[in-house]
């Protein structure tokens, strides 16, 4: 059963989840600080809105460690080809994740006269930082060419990554905020929905059309009518998320978690399709999960470990979730 | 001279040196922080609290500067030495794996509850929060310094077809350096700590803080250094003969030895020539170096020439290990007298306040002199006898390691500068705040509301 067969499958699997788990998560602290407003009046908001994702981010942060670590130790093959071509994202993603890492803290406890400054590092940061996340996985779908052609694609899809962040963002200040602001994320919500749609369908239209092997792998029968499943529900969720963003805020604040809910089955079915479009190819059209493997055995003491720790590591993260339940503005001591 | 490989090694110790900062105190830091939260909920005396809460502060903005530059490193591997993880990632996998699953997620994630949750959770789940971001970050330690020193005395493998394979995890993990290393940068951290805490305590007794809390930080730091440092010379001298039985050329290098003798001085100063291959201007006691690392007046130390061609570059690992043992004298020095003074209950006067402002970062100071050595010390090998540095290096065009070299400078220096800037305001700020707010005398000890200045916002951790 724990074999160089099915090994490899687990480990993509379980560097799958990670970053699924970690573009939700640190998507949504990220989405906060690109809509972080920065009006001179608008100090209260923007403090409420990263108290929000205070408590979280560190954490957040780390899904992308265990998902570039796991194939850095699962994978190594396709981790140093990867990231041989992708040296300058990488690069510019990294001083992004920095930049906006520290502001974080900095804003908090450096002299007022700074605080404008490290706000905007932050949401400076964080657009950087989804910017060149968006552009490392259009050079994924592309096989890491840097023709004018791809190039464009990896832009789209840089713009992609944005508007869903934020969207996602959006979403999670709905459920954190009230009054005013809840409002105003609620506008955000809307907007950066339908511009996320059109990312989406962009994206789903080119792919196919550039990468004959993706295009031949979703119109094959009879799996076609299968897959054709993942692109319905996902148009379905974004509209369903539509009309309830427009009758939102309800009494008693009724629904203010379902949007984020929905907006994470977006991101979970975009992912699928994404998986789908590729499996079991580790670089596309170049190397497979089995080829890029690490020696079985390393591969075996990790996933033994990680059997142990990773529920673990999901309890306690609940529990963290759980202490910090409700909204944001309770954070503040008065 | 500036080819992929020197700027790729140039910029990774760039990264690693900055990175190192911030652990090397918020290992020691964070079990401060929990004997500080532990004496506060057994006396119930606010004073506790006032002090964690500075602290705390403090220790955030060091786990968020720490964070930031681990994750960079993550991605270091496989954008500048790929060669690494094909040779020898079967033993780094597993290991940073197990860093990242049992270490990583378990400080992130308590960190929250730690820094947000005082409110919102009961004073002992906040003391057990703090005690697991403590077991966090050791056991980060724990496992970064296996590999580091795996690198160095690799052990429980085996080569097959220039790839390694574990024999023994039990021998990988406690291969022969390792113990010595641990310790050694486990209480390094403490030092780094413990000078860290007094300086910033003294900057603010001197600037006219009359509360306690600084004075009662101030103690425990300085009664922390008398125990470490003394104990960090002890520890430090295991380490290097360990180094002598596995490393001679590291060794050689660090006391400036060329030729194989009995009877080596211990070289004070001097200055090593590697194109003559002799040392200039040496200043030296005779037979010491012999007597402190063979333990007899006429040792054999090996020479320098006996590793022609295999040994590391001598100038950088030369004075990198004075730097660390002259502030190592330093520490001793000045943690025994002025703990003395604090023990014979006298206030430290203006020039000893003042001298541990100096000292506030000396422990940087040494930990990366440290580092130096014992890493530019296993040059030319990244495994020793196993991958040479030079053929784990990354194909990547010279122009991008170049261009990323240089911004990772530029936001270092930033980053440093707003730390150290930060630390300063938050201490002044501090001066300013009165002893105890009314509320924080309340019985329970955890309903602690913020804060001294009533218009702070959502995001500041407790206190100031």
């Amino acid at each position: 059963m724990i074999n160089e067969e099915t090994l490899p499958i687990i480990f993509i699997g379980l560097m799958g989840l990670s970053v699924l788990i970690y573009a939700i998560l640190d998507g949504y602290d990220l989405g906060v600080g690109i809509l972080l407003p920065m009006g001179a009046d608008q100090e209260n908001d923007r403090d409420i809105m990263i108290a929000s994702i205070g408590p979280f981010w560190d954490a957040n942060e780390t899904w992308l460690v265990l998902a570039v670590g796991l194939m850095l130790i699962a994978f190594p093959a396709a981790h140093s080809l990867a990231f041989y071509h992708l040296y300058i994202p990488v690069f510019i993603l990294l001083v992004g994740l920095i930049v906006r890492g520290v502001s974080f803290d900095f804003r908090a406890k450096a002299a007022v006269d700074f605080k404008h400054t490290w706000d905007w590092l932050f949401k400076l940061g964080s657009l950087l930082t989804t910017l060149a996340q968006g552009f490392m996985l259009g050079q994924f779908v592309m096989g890491f060419s840097y023709t004018p052609a791809s190039i464009a694609f990896c832009l789209l899809s840089a713009f992609g990554v944005t508007v869903a962040y934020s969207y996602l963002g959006a979403a999670w200040l709905i459920m954190k905020t009230e009054d005013e602001l809840q409002s105003k994320s609620i506008r955000w919500a809307l907007w950066c929905g339908r511009l996320a749609l059109i990312g989406v369908i962009a994206v789903s239209i080119v792919n196919p059309m550039i990468n004959s092997e993706v295009y031949s792998r979703w119109f094959a029968m009879p799996l076609v009518m299968f897959v054709l499943l993942i692109p319905t529900v996902c148009f379905l969720a974004f509209v369903w998320n539509d009309l309830l963003l427009r009758r939102l805020p309800k009494p008693n604040d009724r629904y203010c978690y379902g949007p984020f809910l929905l907006v994470v089955v977006i991101f979970t079915l975009c992912f699928i399709g994404l998986a789908f479009s590729f499996f079991p190819y580790i670089i596309p059209n170049e190397l497979t999960v089995w080829e890029a493997a690490s020696d079985v055995e390393t591969l075996k003491v990790i996933f033994y470990g990680a059997v142990v720790v990773i529920p673990i590591i999901l309890m306690y993260t609940i529990f963290a979730y759980r202490v910090f339940h409700g909204k944001a503005t309770s954070l503040r001591y008065h | 001279m500036l080819d992929t490989l020197m700027l790729s090694r140039m910029q990774f110790a760039a990264n690693i040196s900055f990175h190192i900062l911030f652990p090397t105190i918020n290992i020691a830091l964070c079990w401060v922080l929990l004997y500080f939260k532990v004496k506060h909920d057994r006396t119930q005396n606010p004073v506790w609290m006032r002090i964690y809460r500075f602290w705390v502060k403090v220790f955030a903005l060091s786990f968020a500067m720490g964070v930031v530059s681990g994750i960079t490193m993550s991605f270091q591997f496989g954008t500048n030495w790929p060669g690494y993880m094909e040779t020898v990632g079967n033993i780094a996998g597993p290991l940073l794996g197990y860093e990242v699953l049992t270490a990583f997620f378990l400080e992130a994630t308590f960190l929250g509850v730690m820094l947000f949750g005082i409110n919102r959770v009961s004073s002992r789940v906040h003391t057990f929060s703090t005690l697991m971001v403590a077991i966090g970050t050791s056991f980060s330690a724990f496992w970064i310094l296996a590999l580091d020193s795996w690198m160095q005395t690799p052990a429980g493998f085996e080569m097959r077809d220039g790839v390694a394979y574990v024999t023994s995890w039990w021998d990988v993990i406690f291969n022969p350096s390792f113990p010595y290393r641990l310790a050694h940068m486990l209480i390094a951290s403490g030092l780094t700590t413990a000078f860290f805490i007094a300086g910033i305590s003294a900057y603010r007794l001197r600037k006219g803080d009359t509360k306690l809390a600084p004075k009662v930080a101030l103690k425990t730091a300085l009664y922390m250094a008398a125990v470490l440092a003394p104990l960090q010379a002890f520890v430090g001298d295991l380490h290097g003969l360990n180094t002598l039985e596995h490393q001679p050329q590291k060794v050689a290098a660090m006391e400036g030895v060329w030729e194989t003798q009995e009877g080596a001085p211990l070289l004070l100063f001097a200055i090593p020539d590697e194109e003559s291959r002799e040392n200039h201007f040496e200043i030296g006691i005779p037979k010491l170096a012999s007597l402190i690392l063979t333990h007899e007046m006429d040792g054999e130390i090996k020479g320098l020439n006996d590793f022609e061609g295999d040994h590391p570059p001598v100038k950088a690992v030369f004075f990198s290990f004075r730097v660390m043992v002259g502030i190592g004298v330093v520490m001793i020095i000045v943690a025994w007298y002025f703990s003395y003074l604090t023990y014979k209950n006298k206030s430290l006067v203006h020039w000893q306040l003042r001298t541990l402002e100096i000292l506030t970062f000396s422990g940087w100071v040494a930990v990366l002199a440290g580092w130096y050595v014992t890493e530019i010390g296993r040059q030319p090998w990244l495994v020793t006898g196993v991958l040479a540095t030079a053929d784990a290096v990354t194909t990547q065009p010279t122009g991008n390691v170049l261009a990323s070299f240089i911004t990772y400078l530029c936001v270092y220096a930033g980053l440093l500068w707003a730390y150290i800037h930060t630390l300063r305001v938050m201490a002044r700020k501090s001066i300013t705040v009165e002893e105890f707010e009314t509320k924080e005398l309340s019985p329970t000890g955890n309903t602690l509301a913020n804060n001294a200045t009533p218009n702070k916002h959502a995001t500041e951790p407790q206190g100031a």
